[in-house]
């Protein structure tokens, strides 16, 4: 295609929706909207990287999960909302985490 | 799926036959199957109902219709009984044989699905009664709950694409034009410049070839209108560039939606097959002589895209990146082509104006804003959701009236909007009326519309903070006052957070945010400091709170809070505990209140979420 590297690069690591290293099994995304940012949705992220020991961005050491954040899911209402492969969980709160977590194996 | 459609009679033939086939009398069941509604699960209860009504006894007794957002997410799922405008929330899928016995066989209303008024305690059966709908003029958004929006058929014979016919044979594309000058539309993106007078300019721009684009990156975090628009109904937005396209005299157009919103994605991709299928789009539309084609391309998860020229740069495989506007897109854009980029909802507007005149939208809204805005209503207020209300109604009648109020114990502080280029409002501006001119002239502006409201629990510094968090992540990096400005910003405002504040430090945020308004290149980097400056406006004693008394009064910094033991509330339950992920709590037997070790605390709070009894203090 005749395209320097260089620019592949550029894009690549540009855009959030690429990635250049592998994704665990689930992947999650902690949605960090403004909406679900007043509804604490920092406290759910610092939860689910206690549970997993894993960082924001990061994937377990096991692959099972990868864990990432979206700045909005479009689902603002029930807010904090979490996103697990696509499926979505609104009202979180740090009790449910875990649960939350064990139905992903 | 019908014939291809030849001619304007061919549409209303297929019209006629549509509104009829819906006077079948049935009842109809309409089921939000919208974002919002997903997480309460919606899909369990559609598939409940089509269950159910594969069954022969109730076959033929009702109709099933998967619509997309009807508005009020809070209390999803929602499910609207025609007729009758019977209205129910949080319905789950073990309801659904009692709807269809009770409701649809009887005519009975089942008094626990119906929705409470939060400030009367009293039920509402009816849609329209609900306060949160009846300040509404759910002009655009309102037909989200008569079509399935994955039905061609459903978006025509509600008259859909009559207003393409319209424009297509009766007007010419200079009528069209003053037409939607006249309405006095403005870009509901945000920056709210007048629509007619954009497309004249890209219809007077010199080259044979321009394109039209439909702008759905919408990237404000707290804001989804776009989203339960494009997704709910898709054919509004394509109509309208439709017409676009044939009055700017562009034969190509674009759709450029978000990479995290699958459903309206998927929604539009149907709706432009469906469209394609009945030669509603593709050559010689309707007999007419125009030819028009759209592709669809999604973001890649970049919030400066939603900017005209990073959205074209995208569109063309390269960087997000924005350009200097010296030429504007609408005489080289896409290409280096003449290009008409619009918002989701702007084109969406497109076909009212062209069915009911500009001369009736005009009735609706301010002397400089015209027509309804659609807001995502959010954040700690009691009715969360989509609304859609004329330009000029107060910030106080959206947030009480429509969204029925603050949580009971709780008070307002601001409400934000604009998204990261907006700004916080505070108590005293909630009589403001809400169009272009006034938000900006208060220091925010309306953006593509969230509307978050904030209580005494949201930290005002903390929110400054998490803008500015927010924007140095999506700042492109192309000119230096955006990416290292917004740097230093974020920088005070951490040490603002953390205790470490000093008293210059408000100023200096006030000087390196005029810097960023004069000379970044683009709108990102210019109205990036609107959080900061009108959280300092409005909030500065919480800013000299963190600053000089190292005191976070909404407890939310976690550098200056501490959890506490309320003894005499705690019974020794050990549910918190439990909880601690630190195990700085110890039990210390049944009826003795627990102990907390501060200096193992790592102020996560999963204690005091996780205590009913109000026994854990935070201050």
């Amino acid at each position: 295609m005749a395209i320097p590297a260089s620019r592949v690069y550029d894009v690549a690591t540009f855009f959030r929706a690429f990635s250049l290293e592998p994704r665990g099994k689930h992947l999650i995304n902690v949605c960090l909207g403004t909406a679900c940012h007043v509804r604490d949705a920092a406290r759910i992220l610092e939860q689910i990287e206690r549970s997993l020991a894993v960082k924001r961005g990061g994937t377990t050491k096991d692959r099972r999960f990868t864990l990432e954040t979206v700045n909005c899911m479009g689902c603002c209402a029930v807010g904090p909302a979490v996103k697990i492969d696509g499926e979505y969980f609104g009202q979180m709160s740090t009790d449910k985490v875990d649960g939350l977590l064990t139905k992903f194996e | 799926m019908p014939n291809k459609l030849g001619s304007k009679q061919d549409l209303e033939t297929l019209q006629k036959d549509l509104i009829n086939e819906r006077k079948s009398g049935k009842p109809t069941i309409a089921v939000c199957n919208g974002t919002a509604c997903h997480p309460y699960g919606c899909a369990q209860l559609i598939e409940a109902f089509k269950e159910a009504l594969s069954k022969q006894s109730l076959g033929n007794k009702a109709e099933l219709r998967i619509t997309g957002c009807h508005g009020l997410c809070e209390k999803g799922p929602i499910v609207v009984i025609q007729p009758g405008d019977i209205f129910y929330q949080k319905v789950k899928a073990e309801d659904v044989p009692e709807i269809l016995h009770e409701t649809i066989s009887k005519g009975n209303i089942i008094d626990r699905l119906l929705h409470t008024d939060p400030i009367t305690g009293s039920t509402i059966v009816h849609r329209h009664e609900i306060p949160f709908y009846c300040k509404q003029e759910r002009n655009i958004l309102g037909n989200n709950v008569e079509i399935n929006p994955t039905k061609i058929e459903d978006y025509i014979a509600i008259g859909g694409y009559t207003a393409l016919a319209k424009a297509l044979l009766e007007m010419t594309p200079e009528q069209i034009i003053e037409e939607i000058k006249r309405s006095g539309l403005r870009g509901r993106g945000g920056a709210g410049f007048p629509t007619g007078t954009k497309w004249e300019s890209c219809r007077h721009a010199p080259g044979d070839t321009k394109y039209v684009i439909v702008n759905a990156d919408e990237g404000d975090p707290g804001a989804y209108a776009n989203e339960g628009l494009l997704s709910g109904n898709p054919h509004s937005v394509l109509e309208g560039l439709i017409i676009g396209g044939y009055a700017i005299g562009a034969s190509q157009g674009y759709v450029y939606v978000r990479n995290e919103y699958p459903l309206a994605l998927a929604n539009i991709t149907i709706a432009l097959n469906q469209a394609q299928q009945l030669g509603l789009l593709g050559d010689n539309i309707l007999g007419s002589g125009f030819d028009f084609n759209v592709l669809i391309t999604r973001g890649g998860g970049a919030f400066v895209c939603g900017e005209s020229t990073a959205l074209m740069a995208s569109l063309e495989g390269k960087v997000g990146e924005p350009r200097a506007k010296y030429i504007h897109t609408v005489e080289k854009g896409l290409w280096n082509r003449p290009s008409n980029l619009n918002n989701v909802e702007t084109w969406s507007n497109v076909p009212v104006i062209i069915n009911k005149g500009a001369d009736w939208y005009r009735t609706l809204g301010t002397d400089g804003s015209k027509g309804t805005k659609i807001f995502s209503l959010v954040g700690k207020i009691n009715n969360t959701g989509l609304v859609e209300v004329p330009m000029g109604i107060t910030l106080r009648e959206i947030i009480y009236d429509t969204g029925g109020g603050i949580q009971v114990g709780k008070k307002f502080k601001a409400v934000q909007t604009g998204g990261p280029s907006g700004g916080c409002l505070p108590e005293n501006l909630l009589d403001l009326p809400v169009d272009f001119d006034e938000l900006t002239k208060a220091g925010s502006m309306m953006g593509s519309g969230g509307m978050i409201v904030m209580d005494e629990t949201t930290c005002m510094v903390d929110i400054a903070k998490y803008f500015l968090t927010f924007l140095e992540e999506e700042s492109c990096g192309k000119c230096v006052p955006c990416r290292e400005g917004m740097k230093r910003m974020r920088q005070i405002l951490n040490d603002i957070t953390e205790g470490k504040g000093n008293e210059a430090d408000i100023d200096l945020l006030e000087r390196l945010s005029a810097t960023l308004v004069d000379s970044s290149l683009c709108a990102l980097g210019n109205t990036a400091p609107n959080p900061v400056i009108t959280t300092i406006r409005y909030f500065r004693d919480e800013y000299e709170a963190h600053i000089k008394e190292k005191r976070c009064p909404a407890g939310v910094c976690k550098a200056l809070i501490h959890y506490y033991i309320i003894e005499e509330k705690c019974p020794g339950c050990g549910l918190c505990v439990k909880a601690c992920p630190e195990k700085a709590i110890t039990f210390m037997g049944k009826k003795k209140p627990v102990v907390l070790d501060e200096s193992k605390c790592i102020k996560c709070g999963a204690c005091y979420d996780v205590c009913n009894l109000e026994a854990i203090g935070k201050d």
